[in-house]
């Protein structure tokens, strides 16, 4: 008979390397989606244990205390309990442990212990804890607890074997009526209580040695150094973005190419008409260009996942924090921002970090202004089609030296609006509070970054294949219909219904120098900004014919004045952001009204620093 | 160890210095001037390992104000502000 699926849900404190647990556990057969009514990541991935049971795993987000201060907090201690709506009650709760840092976990532990699930405690990273001189007197432990307890490596082959073995031993006895919750949240004489009682088990149970972790304290001489540590946060960050540009070029000419041959291959076939230009311009061209950057993409969130899993994130957090102070940011807004700088998406729903509503609103309003990846293919093409690539200074690329003005001119922006936000409207605002740990120092592990980009990389596919391919049918359509009538000389589009909308709105965008074609390509390009370049590229294909679709770059050199191509840059610093993002902010705040706040913000910053920028540049003779 | 704490005079952990060493004594919320109710405060203190009788050390100061520090709490590391320390009665 087959057994029904067993639940099995993973609780621990942030750092206790659950996450990790959870890879080894599930490897790629991971589902990523967020809870029903928040914005929660909801990670569940799927194993067959050594017996042959069938097991779902739930990755809960971390936490010290079931108390729920926090959405994702909140999340936890519901799902634990069985009260989170839609979810199954875990069938057994694995609290997993540092085995260098018991205290935190171990009474996080005795409060879980209350609600009455079965429950095993794993401790993780328990090599890392014996090459310390840290021995744990695990049978003993198990029974102080009255919790089975079992040790894992979850970074080494076959790390897991014991806690595998141990789920199917549980799991075959598991009583079939659940034990009633008597958890209530604690007072702090009750968490006081319960620290203590953990600090007593562990008194007993484990031999700490005196030597703390030498090389955490080696490199964080260095990396918290007051001065020396903000120079080399400013490094890696310089380091980050060259790696972004200078890494990814070759393989995306490679891409580029590949496209570039199947648009040809689809030419040479298909006889001329509508399917053959659908194809090539619409799909092949369109679809392409945006593609072309996951090599961008996949570099920025290497970077992210490597800093994250080596234990820098937080150090960062704590350099910046005064820093940010002065600009009305917390320290942990560090960290969203940073993975702005990949996509505001995720930036918006890592400031989920930020418990205060109002230092969490300040950051959700200004991550989009952090130069986003989907920003780079706008950069890139016209930088490589207006600004010579001659060095400045003997060293330095002139291209990059105007790339990194436009990512510091969102930083600065950023800063400045999160400063006028701090003045203007939260007038009585009181410092939240920052508290971190920060996490020992840890060779970030391969399949865990692996895992994390592979995921990353098919979100970013799976959007190219659904907003960004029925953005440019749409625009394809546009652009091909009408049709010209017979006989008639000028350009197909010029009769098209883009040509009518794009005309349509010129007048509006022609103080800051965009022509006809720009205002049909901004349009799409709020659906996901990328998609602008790709709108781009369709509108000159239809109008220029095969030799304008394969080098856009070449075409809107001969096409745009320098000083509309400087006027489109300082547009897209600001540009008002894509659909999927205002969507996020209206989610995570709840309000329609921040998200308007947003989009009409960003947009009159956009044109006022495209009409400055413009005006500046014809004055100057680049019109 | 209450030998040695005798001669020390208390103060709280947000004015000690880098290098500073110490045990915590207690928890004083009320005098941080947090923007945190002093349960919430002192809950979340709690929740990190600053009870009472764990060692303390002060490793890091950030550049702005020696603000804020990065403290050893016996086998763990916390940072926190100097406002928050101030609840931390060390000797």
């Amino acid at each position: 008979m087959e057994l029904p699926l067993l639940h099995l849900a993973l609780v621990g404190t942030p750092n206790s390397g659950k996450t990790s647990l959870f890879n080894a556990l599930t490897g790629s057969r991971q589902k990523v989606a967020n809870y029903p009514g928040v914005t929660v990541e909801r990670k569940e991935g799927f194993f067959v244990t050594p017996l042959g049971r069938q097991v779902s795993v739930v990755d809960l987000p971390g936490t010290y205390s079931l108390r729920g201060r926090s959405p994702d907090e909140e999340i936890t201690r519901d799902f634990v309990l069985g009260k989170a709506s839609g979810e199954t009650v875990p069938d057994l709760v694995l609290c997993v442990a540092d085995s260098t840092n018991l205290r935190l976990t171990i009474r996080l532990l005795l409060e879980l212990k209350r609600t009455g699930r079965p429950m095993i405690l794993v401790l993780n990273m328990f090599d890392i804890a014996s090459r310390r001189g840290i021995t744990v007197d695990v049978e003993r432990l198990a029974k102080e607890l009255g919790v089975p307890v079992v040790t894992s490596i979850a970074v080494r082959k076959g790390g897991t074997a014991d806690l595998l073995k141990l789920t199917d031993e549980i799991s075959a006895k598991l009583a079939a009526e659940p034990q009633e919750s008597s958890w209530r949240a604690l007072t702090v004489s009750e968490l006081r209580a319960t620290q203590r009682e953990a600090d007593r088990i562990i008194a007993d149970c484990v031999s700490l040695p005196s030597r703390p972790d030498t090389w955490t304290a080696r490199i964080d001489a260095v990396v918290l150094h007051p001065v020396g540590g903000l120079i080399l946060l400013a490094l890696i960050l310089f380091v980050m973005f060259q790696a972004v540009f200078a890494w990814a070029h070759p393989l995306m000419e490679l891409l580029q190419s590949g496209f570039d041959a199947l648009g040809e291959l689809v030419h040479a076939t298909l006889p001329d008409g509508l399917l053959q230009s659908f194809l090539q311009n619409g799909v092949i061209s369109g679809v392409g260009s945006v593609i072309v950057f996951l090599p961008q993409i996949i570099i920025i969130f290497l970077f992210i996942l490597l800093l994250e899993d080596f234990g820098y994130m937080a150090r960062a957090a704590f350099l910046m924090d005064r820093i940010m102070g002065g600009a009305g940011l917390h320290g942990r807004a560090f960290i969203p921002l940073l993975s702005s700088f990949a996509c505001a998406i995720p930036g918006i729903m890592a400031t989920r970090v930020i418990d205060n509503k109002r230092d969490r609103l300040t950051t959700i309003l200004i991550a989009p202004l952090m130069t986003c990846s989907a920003r780079i293919p706008v950069y890139t093409l016209i930088i490589s089609a207006f600004i010579p690539a001659k060095e400045v200074w003997g060293v330095i690329n002139l291209q990059g030296l105007v790339m990194f003005g436009l990512y510091a001119t969102g930083i600065v922006s950023a800063l400045l609006v999160s400063f006028l936000i701090k003045f203007f409207m939260l007038r009585d605002y009181a410092p939240a509070p920052f508290m971190l740990e920060l996490p020992d120092y840890k060779m970030p592990r391969l399949k865990s970054i692996a895992i994390g980009i592979f995921t990353r990389a098919k979100m970013f596919l799976q959007r190219a294949g659904t907003t960004i391919f029925s953005m440019m049918v749409l625009i394809w359509f546009l652009a091909s219909f009408p049709q010209p009538p017979a006989g008639s000389t000028e350009p197909a589009i010029d009769f098209s219904l883009a040509a009518i909308i794009g005309k349509a709105i010129e007048p509006l965008l022609a103080p800051v120098g965009f022509n006809w074609q720009i205002a049909v390509a901004l349009i799409p390009g709020m659906a996901a900004r990328e998609v602008a370049v790709a709108a781009l590229g369709t509108v000159y294909a239809i109008e220029g014919g095969k030799e304008a679709a394969e080098q856009i770059g070449q075409v809107l050199a001969t096409k745009w004045s320098l000083a509309t191509a400087l006027s489109m840059l300082a547009w897209y610093i600001f540009a008002p952001q894509c659909a999927s993002t205002l969507a996020v902010i209206r989610r995570e705040t709840g309000s329609w009204t921040w998200m308007a706040v947003t989009f009409t913000y960003m947009l009159v910053l956009a044109y006022a620093a495209s009409l400055l920028t413009y005006n500046v540049a014809v004055a100057l003779g680049a019109g | 160890m209450t030998d040695t704490n005798d001669t020390r005079s208390q103060m709280p952990l947000g004015l000690a210095q880098r290098g500073y060493t110490g045990v915590i004594q207690h928890l004083s919320a009320r005098d941080a001037g947090s923007a945190l109710s002093d349960i919430e405060l002192e809950s979340r203190l709690i929740e990190l390992g600053f009870v009472e009788g764990a060692r303390v050390e002060v490793l890091h100061e950030g550049l702005v104000g020696r603000d804020p520090i990065a403290v050893r709490v016996d086998n763990i590391t916390i940072a926190v502000r100097r406002r928050e320390a101030m609840a931390i009665i060390v000797a």
